[in-house]
């Protein structure tokens, strides 16, 4: 296995507000390497944007607390973009890592044309006139798939469809070569055959240039298709970590069992009925004791001596290169797993 | 787009002339008898009566609108015999208290208004946008509480107010000369005198306006910063500066050109205390003279449609701009 | 044989848009619904699909008379209501209902819950047996709510539990019909399984039928009985949901349902995937001949000049396409 270029450790943020401290994400681990696709999967408020955005500085230090680390193992030596300078992690932004977003509707600047918002970006770090910025703006729009691409070039956000919209982000946003990619919701956003454009889109580019991708999603049907590794988050934290086939086919926690079972597919024509998580997902600012998940689960109380409440579970290696963050024995998740109808 | 500015360009023609029609109807149906207004102590009827022929108003109001309306191409004579005078196109009338045409009058006025206007234009936008984009950066700091005061007051000091303060402090430090105050000075022979001669009223209308343009320029660039598009400028690695300057403002001022061309225009129209205050003989004094004091109703009349066309063409002026700064709203 | 509650004949709706002010002209047509036949049984659920721009929310609004329709016939329980009055429609309203995508702005941030749902009674002037108060507390209970919350307002609840108010808001005069516009599309993928699960018991307990308008096939798939596919104002195909979804004759329907991603990595690695080229053409200027023909991949010279007639193929199966997938 590669070496992985971003080592997230122990990251946290929070936000004070009048109401309280939200604690958005919360002790956050994980690692990707170049080549390679992880996906963190959660609901709102799971605290998967607010981890990626910390990863590329993008939080306002004022207004946000960060601990942890987030290390890019760059050739020129390592970074932690959350202890580094504002200025050192400014100059790694569009170069060494890169970002993506759900709405391509709005995460254009709708005054300026896509050709000079993409020789912005390359200007930033490449020495040549606008002229050459020009020229780099179109090899890259005809790169993310754009028809008549030297003509469209001159054009305005505004006249690009949404799908168009994100292939010019995407093409935007991988200008300057970075090593890492963070994908927001990329498809979110769009029609799902316009979705099926933009993840093909994604792992072409991913090939291409050899990047680390995290993808932020809530779409366990996108994940599937495009993840090799899954982070499973809720309230802030990672409940689950694991290989893509392990997630789906041997989920070791209840909330991921939970979501499996409650999703609704094309492939499974039989229409029983979904087994619904009950309740909602805890308040951010007065998390419950214990695991956030306690109150939604409906084998907490398999666990003897009230644990659940009592103790937060630590993100254990339940099987081999999956982690689950659960007080339950790996017997009673398995139980679990195989009959869902009975146990959740 | 010429089909589109041709388009806007009738419209707004159409639009002047529907204002013209409505201030001459308003203005025959008013109770007023500018006749017998005219008509001075020892009034008759019959001396009434050659008044209202010498005005033009003893025929029907479609014809002394048709009569004006021919008046703007080819010039008019006004009054008969000895009394006669002739006003070259455009004629916009005849002022039988001022024994001038009423184009005269306007010739002379507005360039003290224009110049009033266009310096006053100037410093309110410096003033307004530069506070207005120091009280967002520096959000919920003495910048900004210091910028919420000057709003406050800005907005809640009438102009009536303000101007005597400052003319006051003004005299008090010898900084005018009562007797020269209000004299023309055309900015071509002496470009220093003119300034100084429009300065305190500039800084007066200044006060007014910049209070809402900080306002407007600090609640845009909060609004805009939070946009995605400000958000994707800094994942490109754009320093906050560029962001601010090339991204922020771009889309945050683009509104204030609205409101500032229709500021600007109404301006123009003449500002009535001001002008009043520090003496200067614009089109706000013309207009307030002639309806308060003469009831000069060729005057009031032109005033009236001159503001109107004013904030008309400043609107289609505005709108081409904006299509310009906005490539959304421009036509394909 | 019974009859259908609703039934749309021929149903279009033309959208004219303009440009400039006040010398506004008009710049074109959008035919946002372009001649739609279909028929809703009762008890029934039927699934309108299809990407953004297709037609399928002004079906749903125009179904309710929210907007006049172009031309065309919407027969409800076998009375003609395309061209009854507002004041006409005020007792039918009782028996069609909506819930909106959007639960938060679709309820009056002023008022309380309890007033929101009491107020559908007002409106009709229907005194519910018990009280409006003992009605309204039933219902939120019914729809899983805390009757205790019935003084609480919009804001102060969650995503999930502002949809509940808005079902129980559709369900308070038990009408025959919903039109159930994304309903769920707004809700956590945890709490649409819950929305979907109510939707799914109250049409057991009250047999009404649905006609479920969203862009998510899975979900449109496991909630309806019928599923009917709508590209450019168009239907394509419209089958039963079995038959749609293991056999789907249609080319765009084929490959919509190969878009859509399947939570099963091995599945979705071993599954045929058709991506079509390019987007959604205008609908102000939709294409001739077949409205689908700038995106198919098997497009011939007659796709693009005979516009395919949707015709019946078996038994509870439409199909509008000259050359339809192998059955």
């Amino acid at each position: 296995m590669t070496s992985p270029f971003l080592e997230v450790k122990n990251l946290t943020v929070s936000f004070p507000t009048e109401d309280g401290l939200v604690r958005a994400s919360n002790d956050i681990s994980f690692t990707v390497a170049r080549g390679e696709t992880l996906a963190v999967v959660g609901e709102s408020g799971s605290g998967k944007s607010v981890t990626s955005l910390a990863v590329m500085g993008l939080h306002n230090r004022r207004s946000a607390q960060i601990s942890g680390e987030a290390i890019l193992h760059l050739e020129s030596g390592d970074v932690d973009t959350i202890s580094a300078p504002e200025d050192v992690v400014r100059k790694l932004r569009g170069k060494s890592m890169a970002m993506i977003f759900q709405d391509p509707m709005s995460a254009l600047h709708p005054y300026y044309t896509v050709g000079d918002q993409i020789s912005e970006a390359w200007g930033l770090y490449n020495e040549g006139s606008k002229k050459d910025g020009i020229k780099r703006a179109i090899e890259m729009l005809e790169l993310v798939g754009i028809p008549e691409a030297a003509k469209r070039v001159n054009e305005f956000p505004h006249q690009f469809s949404g799908g168009m919209r994100q292939r010019v982000m995407i093409g935007m946003a991988l200008v300057n070569n970075p090593s890492l990619l963070i994908a927001d919701e990329p498809t979110t956003a769009l029609d799902v055959t316009v979705q099926s454009q933009i993840l093909q889109l994604l792992r072409d580019m991913q090939k291409e240039f050899n990047m680390a991708v995290i993808l932020i999603t809530h779409d366990l049907g996108v994940v599937a298709e495009v993840a090799d590794r899954v982070c499973v988050m809720y309230a802030g934290k990672i409940v689950e970590q694991a290989q893509i086939d392990d997630i789906y086919y041997v989920p070791d926690h209840p909330y991921t069992i939970g979501l499996l079972n409650s999703i609704p597919r094309v492939d499974q024509l039989d229409g029983r009925r979904l087994l619904a998580i009950p309740g909602q997902p805890p308040s951010l600012i007065s998390l419950p004791t214990g695991c956030a998940f306690r109150a939604r689960c409906s084998l907490s109380h398999l666990v003897p001596n009230n644990l659940c409440a009592t103790k937060v579970p630590d993100l254990d290696e339940k099987l081999t290169g999956h982690f689950s963050r659960c007080h339950l024995t790996e017997a009673q998740l398995s139980k679990a797993r195989t009959a869902p109808g009975d146990a959740l | 787009m010429l089909k589109y500015l041709v388009r806007r360009l009738s419209a707004t023609l159409l639009v002047i002339t529907l204002v013209s029609m409505s201030v001459f109807i308003i203005f025959a149906y008013l109770p007023m008898d500018p006749a017998r207004l005219t008509c001075g102590k020892a009034c008759t009827p019959p001396i009434i009566e050659a008044n209202r022929h010498r005005l033009g108003l003893d025929v029907p109001v479609q014809i002394q609108y048709g009569r004006f309306v021919k008046g703007l191409f080819v010039g008019r004579e006004y009054g008969e015999g000895a009394a006669k005078f002739e006003c070259p196109a455009p004629a916009f009338g005849y002022s039988f208290n001022k024994h001038e045409c009423v184009a005269t009058l306007i010739a002379s006025a507005f360039p003290v208004t224009f110049s009033l206007a266009i310096g006053a234009f100037i410093l309110w936008l410096l003033l307004g946008v530069s506070l207005g984009v120091l009280a967002a950066k520096r959000q919920g700091k003495w910048q900004d509480k210091a910028s919420t005061v000057f709003v406050l007051v800005g907005i809640s000091l009438p102009t009536f107010i303000s101007g005597i303060l400052i003319l006051l402090l003004a005299l008090k430090f010898n900084l005018i000369n009562p007797i020269e105050m209000g004299r023309w000075v055309s900015p071509f022979t002496n470009p220093l005198g003119w300034a100084w001669n429009f300065i305190f009223p500039w800084i007066t209308l200044a006060l007014a306006f910049a209070a809402t343009y900080t306002r407007f320029t600090r609640s845009n660039v909060i609004e805009t910063s939070s946009e995605d598009y400000i958000r994707t400028a800094r994942a490109k690695g754009l320093s906050e500066k560029v962001i601010l300057r090339k991204h922020t403002l771009r889309a945050a001022l683009a509104p204030i050109v609205t409101i500032a061309g229709l500021d600007f225009a109404g301006l123009l129209g003449g500002a009535i205390i001001t002008e009043n205050i520090f003496n200067l003989p614009g089109l706000g004094r013309l207009s307030i003279r002639a309806v308060l004091i003469d009831y000069d109703l060729p005057v009031i009349l032109t005033t009236t449609l001159l503001a109107a066309t004013f904030v008309v063409v400043m609107n289609l002026i505005v709108d081409i701009l904006y299509a310009y700064i906005d490539p959304r709203v421009r036509v394909a | 044989m019974t009859e259908p509650i609703l039934k749309l004949e021929g149903l279009t709706k033309y959208f004219d848009t303009t440009a400039g002010g006040i010398f506004s002209r008009k710049k074109g047509t959008v035919k946002a619904v372009d001649g739609i036949d279909l028929e809703i049984m009762p008890g029934q659920t039927v699934g309108l699909v299809g990407e953004s721009g297709c037609g399928k929310t002004t079906v749903g609004r125009t179904v309710l008379k929210l907007y006049e329709p172009t031309s065309g016939k919407i027969v409800f329980e076998g009375r003609d209501i395309t061209n009854l009055s507002r004041h006409d429609m005020k007792p039918l309203r009782a028996q069609m209902q909506m819930i909106f995508q959007d639960p938060f702005a679709s309820l009056n941030p002023r008022q309380t819950v309890g007033s929101l749902i009491g107020a559908t009674f007002d409106i009709q002037g229907i005194t519910p047996p018990g009280g409006v108060k003992v009605e309204v507390e039933r219902l939120m209970e019914r729809v899983g709510l805390n009757p205790e919350h019935v003084n609480r307002y919009p804001h102060e609840f969650s995503g999930g539990q502002r949809q509940r108010i808005g079902v129980a808001r559709a369900i308070a005069l038990k009408p025959k019909l919903i039109v159930a516009d994304e309903p769920v599309s707004a809700l956590d993928v945890s709490i649409q399984a819950q929305v979907v699960n109510l939707l799914d018991d109250l049409q057991n307990e009250f047999g009404m039928s649905y006609l479920f308008v969203a862009h998510d096939l899975s979900v449109v798939q496991h909630i309806s009985d019928r599923v009917i596919v709508m590209y450019l104002g168009k239907i394509m195909e419209d089958a039963d949901k079995h038959d749609l979804f293991s056999s789907p004759r249609h080319p765009y329907t084929k490959a919509l349902l190969s878009a859509v991603p399947v939570p099963d990595p091995i599945k979705g690695r071993q599954r045929e995937r058709i991506i079509l080229q390019g987007d959604l053409p205008s609908p102000m200027n939709p294409p001739s001949g077949c409205v689908f023909n700038t995106r198919c991949w098997k497009v011939q010279e007659k796709c693009r000049t005979d516009v395919p007639a949707l015709i019946q193929i078996a038994p509870n199966h439409r199909l509008a396409c000259h050359f339809p997938e192998p059955a």
